[in-house]
């Protein structure tokens, strides 16, 4: 800390960011709470809305379609990141070397996270098109029936699912690569002078090890799994019927294609209450975490000394 | 015996990697080289690698740029080259006000100690994980009607801001620890007052930090569809909103919207290919300390 500073100085430095965040962040965040009591349309200013008190939230309990995709939206989630759990994470015990390609291959993995969603949406329409989409074609080359990739409900779900498993699994992969080779060095060299082999040294000292950042990345990625809304939209825009609607996708309907704001507003409210569990559930992870590594220190230097 | 880390990798680890590495590209090879076709190409019932590249499509796309005027357009749609335009203004006004607000609040919250520390450290924290969808219904409202902003640049420029200042100030305070505080302490002896000390002792040692905030800055304002698409008008549209409304026409071009695909695509991958370490460097961080 710096010493003999004027005491508004730090406010000084503080105040744009705390500023532009209150406007555009916080403010919002609290006239959405407020609009999830109105019946609102977008042609009305807000004052000239009728409140109905907690009406959009009872509706939101009755509505069908909404709670189809609240699930759309968990099953989505729970899977994509059990298969870029899975696949990332195994790549990346597989792939754990110090190598020229391995720089390369993670440079070229970023690629996927980096570009736009709404072109990743761009190119995986194009693949899925039904008649001059890569993969009917390649399964017309192979003699083989084509598959209904977007045009079915089932089928439209698992094309989503694929393509988000494309684009992200590499962050997994990335974090999990990290955590991997940054492991201390001197649990293996004891496991491997013990003469674990390499899957015993995986399933009983890597991925213990491990399982701290993994919980966290897991989290991470889950917090962005619901988030995903322009990949869908280009892809499917929710459909067929409402196979693929998550929830981002349903609030920005609601608003723009049925023009109710206070019913949005409600759901857009749920949604951030979810969000907002899985972020604290992070923290107390993490904190619960840093708190045992620390004990753990300091039991250590007691022994020692 | 030797790990997995010291053994010479064989073949099939090779076999692996280039498999990865083109099961990553390929999409975006694919949407490359379409873009290089015409649409009789991209539709033809034999597809096939060998073709011959034309940049009509990109002519199509940019035409209001050109200083000739090509045989195939009968008329110049500008719709594409003013978004472009609005794209680049749009991430550059956003990327460098939030770096400039970001990296005084991270000093602020590093390196003093005051009232209310806490709660804005706390609440910086909490906003990260607000979704744009769930700013999508307030933010119109209060843009349109109580700011007046809707269908502004700044409109869209103060949105994006505030989306990512709370990322930016989380990654440069973990920069900013790193500063040896005996630098400052040198600076306030020789007389300089904290900005000076801010801008020309502390800034200088965190630019790689910096080049990261930019960089996820620039590309999350870069692509961003949803806000955009709320808050833009016919002149102020992005270029993510015209990919998508011309994606839902009837009869989809296809070789011009993979042109505006990798016209998009093109500032993340060269920033990916110049600094993959600072970004992965932030990715892990990120992840790491919650």
């Amino acid at each position: 800390m710096l010493a003999n500073a004027n005491r508004l100085t730090p406010y000084l430095f503080l105040a744009p960011a705390v500023a532009v965040m209150a406007v555009a962040l916080l403010y919002p965040i609290g006239y959405m709470i407020w609009a999830s009591f109105l019946d609102w349309n977008p042609s009305q200013r807000i004052g000239e809305a009728d409140f109905v008190g907690l009406r959009n939230y009872v509706d939101l309990l009755g509505d069908a379609a909404f709670r189809e995709s609240f699930w759309v939206t968990i099953r989505f989630a729970a899977i994509v990141v059990a298969f870029e759990m899975v696949l990332g994470v195994g790549l990346a015990l597989l792939l754990d070397r110090e190598l020229r390609g391995m720089t390369l291959l993670r440079t070229v993995f970023i690629l996927p996270m980096m570009i736009a969603p709404i072109v990743v949406g761009l190119v995986w329409r194009y693949m899925y098109h039904p008649t001059v989409g890569t993969f009917n074609r390649v399964l017309d080359d192979l003699g083989l029936p084509s598959a209904p990739w977007l045009s079915d409900g089932d089928w439209a779900f698992a094309s989503v699912v694929i393509a988000d498993v494309w684009q992200w699994t590499p962050f997994i992969f990335i974090l999990s690569l990290a955590a991997l080779q940054s492991l201390p060095r001197s649990a293996i060299e004891a496991a491997r002078i013990d003469g674990a082999t390499g899957w015993q040294m995986i399933r009983h000292i890597k991925i213990p090890l491990m399982m701290p950042v993994l919980i966290v990345t897991a989290l991470l990625r889950m917090i962005d799994a619901f988030k995903v809304l322009e990949v869908i939209l280009v892809l499917t825009n929710g459909g067929p019927g409402l196979s693929t609607e998550i929830l981002a996708l349903r609030i920005s309907r609601t608003a723009s294609e049925f023009r109710e704001l206070g019913y949005a507003a409600a759901m857009s409210n749920l949604l951030l209450i979810l969000l907002l569990v899985l972020t604290l559930a992070m923290f107390g992870y993490t904190r619960l975490t840093e708190a045992r590594t620390a004990r753990l220190a300091r039991a250590r230097e007691i022994e020692v000394g | 015996m030797s790990t997995p880390a010291t053994r010479r990798p064989g073949p099939a680890f090779y076999a692996l990697l280039f498999a990865l590495a083109f099961m990553a590209l390929g999409p975006i090879v694919l949407m490359v080289s379409n873009s290089l076709k015409l649409n009789v190409d991209i539709t033809s019932p034999t597809a096939s690698l060998l073709f011959t590249p034309t940049i009509r499509n990109y002519e199509t796309a940019l035409c209001n740029f050109l200083p000739y005027e090509p045989e195939h357009i009968s008329r110049c749609d500008k719709t594409f080259g003013r978004a472009l335009v609005n794209s680049l203004v749009i991430s550059v006004a956003a990327t460098a006000i939030t770096l400039i607000l970001g990296c005084m609040a991270a000093y602020a919250l590093v390196r003093f100690r005051f009232m209310g520390r806490g709660v804005t450290s706390l609440t910086t924290l909490l906003v990260r994980m607000v979704p744009p969808a769930v700013l999508l219904v307030p933010v119109f409202g209060i843009w349109t009607f109580q700011f007046g902003i809707d269908g502004t640049l700044y409109g869209i420029v103060l949105v994006y801001v505030a989306m990512n200042l709370p990322f930016v100030i989380w990654i440069l305070q973990s920069f900013i620890v790193q500063v040896p505080i005996q630098l400052e302490e040198a600076a306030r002896m020789d007389g300089a007052g904290p900005f000076r000390t801010f801008f020309l002792v502390v800034l200088p040692l965190i630019r790689p930090g910096l080049a990261a905030a930019a960089i996820f800055t620039f590309r999350i304002a870069w692509n961003e569809f949803l806000l955009a698409n709320a808050l833009a008008d016919r002149s102020t549209r992005t270029v993510p909103v015209t990919i998508v409304n011309s994606l839902t026409e009837y009869d989809i071009d296809w070789g011009v919207i993979m042109a505006t695909g990798t016209l998009l695509a093109i500032p993340p991958i060269l920033f990916t290919l110049v600094a993959s370490r600072q970004i992965i460097t932030g990715m892990t961080a990120g992840a790491v300390k919650g």
